[in-house]
């Protein structure tokens, strides 16, 4: 197990590597770069862009500018915002635990409501109901996000007032009521895709263990259909779905920035939309290397999870 | 290799729309359904521009926010009084071109790195995956949102940001295609009868890893449509006065109140579209998988 872990812990830094090399190319190597935010400024000279690209050290060699900047990343000194001079981890932190509050009641949502409808599906295989699950789950995954939330907002917000139209808590008030009143929509906006696919996944598994031998001994000693379903399907085939829950993470990150951007959601996906707007390169930076590691680290930990569950895989 | 080359027992003639898949295919109600929409709305954006009374640039600051159905506005109009039916199809020349463009350059690009990963394993292999690994670790709108900000937009710029986020899927699927199809029997006889490596990569390997192929183009074309719509959507993609399906829903989000068919329409449209091609992505996989013979 110590040897599982030590060469999946190898791969994730190895990854790590490489997901910094290819954040670092995309700011560095981008027409524009950081200068061109004083390029326009009135009176700015050349000499003076000279002087400014020398003090920020744009004018040495990249191997160079990216071996300081990852040693700098790795003890956690992410540079400093050119907004207001905040260092960037600190930027980021308050916008992170919006985003990942929204992530997280979301996700809840759909491994719940995906687990039951995939499972039914499963159970009542070419009903209409599996049918309607079918077409319904693509259906889902072809409306974009920000316009179905959009729609969300017309229909719940303006026409019939019943949730707020966006921002995480009303100013004045910020209750755990309040903050939940506020985390209906964007959290259910940004589950329809995931469940859609999450039931997919899970009737495809439900399918696969169904008609295993030890579901028919587990029947056949008599067990209560709830037990079979709840003991024996569902635990073998939820473990798929751990490894499937890390590999949709960046699906889920993307979506909820998505979903932010509509719902006015301080999150790291509006963080990013500024910082972009701003030219603001350096939290740009951070939150384009944050949202891979946290990546990574889920992978990482749905893949360690499976294999404390399951030994097959650690042993194979 | 033409001179030693076996006759083999000629194959029944056959023509394409007899074959297994095609029947397959059209067997399949919802792919049906999908290739329908796809084409009417193709139909519609090629055609519909000059079947409309009204130009998709004409301003007509008397008829602002028109609801749809007031005179020939069959979708009504804009802040400016431009008909939204006239934007709506030219938008979707646009959107659709694009989409399909960015699926046919992640599709080239994707297979290239998938079969040569997948051929040549080892360290080739191992390297190029984990590059793969990396880029997929973003998340791709970060990533897209970036390149778009940085980069001067242009619809082929666009186009070209969009496929630079999404061949990833791709080489995945064609590199495990690929390496399994390198241990089969036919590869073998193949390297016996001496042809190169890029002989055997793409005429031997690449036509019969077509099936999987086909399918995640479908889908990517899907994806790019939906990609598009969101980074044209925040005013990082295609620049008014060209219109797209995505930067017609940029205004709409403060006019939602008073004209909601402003979101509405074009939203409607972008699905539509992505339904179309989840669809018959769906249908074509059904069909070409062999295993699903039975049926």
């Amino acid at each position: 197990m110590l040897r599982f872990l030590f060469g999946r812990l190898w791969q994730s830094l190895v990854l790590l590597v490489i997901v910094s090399m290819i954040g670092f190319a995309v700011l560095t190597l981008a027409p524009g770069g950081p200068l061109s935010q004083f390029a326009l400024t009135p009176g700015m000279t050349q000499a003076q862009i000279a002087r400014i690209a020398h003090q920020m050290g744009l004018d040495r060699p990249l191997p160079v500018q990216y071996w300081e900047w990852f040693t700098r990343l790795l003890q956690g000194d992410w540079g400093r915002s050119y907004r207001d001079n905040q260092p960037v981890l600190s930027v980021i932190w308050s916008h992170l635990v919006a985003t990942l509050l929204l992530m997280g009641t979301s996700t809840l949502i759909s491994v719940l409501v995906g687990t039951w409808v995939g499972v039914l599906g499963a159970l009542k295989r070419y009903s209409i109901f599996d049918y309607a699950a079918t077409v319904g789950a693509m259906v889902a995954l072809s409306i974009p996000t920000f316009w179905f939330g959009l729609i969300a907002i017309y229909l719940f917000a303006l026409r019939l007032g019943w949730l707020p139209a966006g921002n995480m808590y009303t100013i004045g008030d910020g209750s755990v009521l309040d903050y939940a009143v506020h985390l209906i929509m964007p959290s259910l906006v940004l589950a329809l895709v995931n469940v859609a696919v999450w039931s997919r996944y899970m009737r495809t598994a439900v399918l696969d263990v169904m008609n295993q031998d030890f579901v028919r001994t587990a029947k056949a000693k008599g067990l209560t259909r709830w037990a079979v379903l709840t003991r024996h399907i569902l635990r073998n085939a939820l473990v798929p779905m751990i490894t499937l829950l890390g590999l949709q993470l960046p699906t889920i990150l993307g979506g909820a920035l998505v979903t932010e951007t509509v719902f006015t959601w301080p999150g790291m996906g509006r963080l990013f939309l500024d910082s972009l707007g701003y030219s603001d390169y350096p939290v740009v930076m951070g939150l384009l290397m944050l949202s891979a590691i946290l990546v990574l680290i889920g992978n990482l930990i749905a893949d360690v999870a499976v294999a404390v569950i399951d030994p097959r895989i650690r042993l194979g | 290799m033409t001179d030693m080359a076996f006759k083999a027992d000629p194959a029944p003639t056959q023509r394409w729309w007899q074959r297994r898949a095609v029947k397959r295919f059209l067997r399949h109600r919802l792919a049906l359904f999908g290739l329908a929409i796809i084409v009417l709305l193709v139909l519609a954006c090629v055609i519909g521009p000059y079947l409309l009374p009204f130009d998709d640039l004409y301003i007509d600051l008397r008829a602002r926010f028109s609801p749809p159905l007031t005179g020939s506005h069959i979708f009504g109009t804009d802040p400016l009084g431009r008909d939204l039916a006239a934007r709506l199809f030219m938008a979707g020349r646009i959107s659709l071109l694009v989409g399909f463009a960015a699926m046919l350059i992640s599709t080239v690009f994707g297979s290239l790195i998938g079969i040569v990963a997948g051929y040549y394993g080892g360290k080739i292999g191992a390297v190029l995956m984990r590059f793969v690994d990396a880029m997929l670790s973003f998340p791709s709108i970060f990533l897209l949102l970036a390149l778009a900000a940085f980069i001067k937009p242009s619809p082929i710029m666009i186009t070209l940001i969009i496929a630079a986020t999404s061949w990833m899927e791709i080489t995945r699927i064609v590199e495990a295609e690929i390496k399994s199809l390198r241990e089969r029997d036919f590869i073998m006889a193949a390297r016996t009868l001496g042809l190169s490596n890029s002989q055997i990569m793409f005429r031997e390997l690449l036509p019969n890893a077509m099936g999987p192929i086909i399918v995640a183009a479908t889908l990517t074309v899907a994806r790019a449509i939906l990609l598009e719509a969101y980074v044209s959507f925040l005013g990082y993609g295609i620049q008014p006065p060209l219109p797209s399906w995505g930067n017609m829903l940029n205004g709409a989000q403060q006019y939602l109140d008073s004209a909601p068919w402003l979101a509405i329409v074009p939203g409607v449209a972008i699905t539509l579209a992505v339904t179309g091609f989840n669809f018959v992505g769906d249908g074509l996989r059904d069909a070409l998988d062999a295993r699903s013979d039975i049926a």
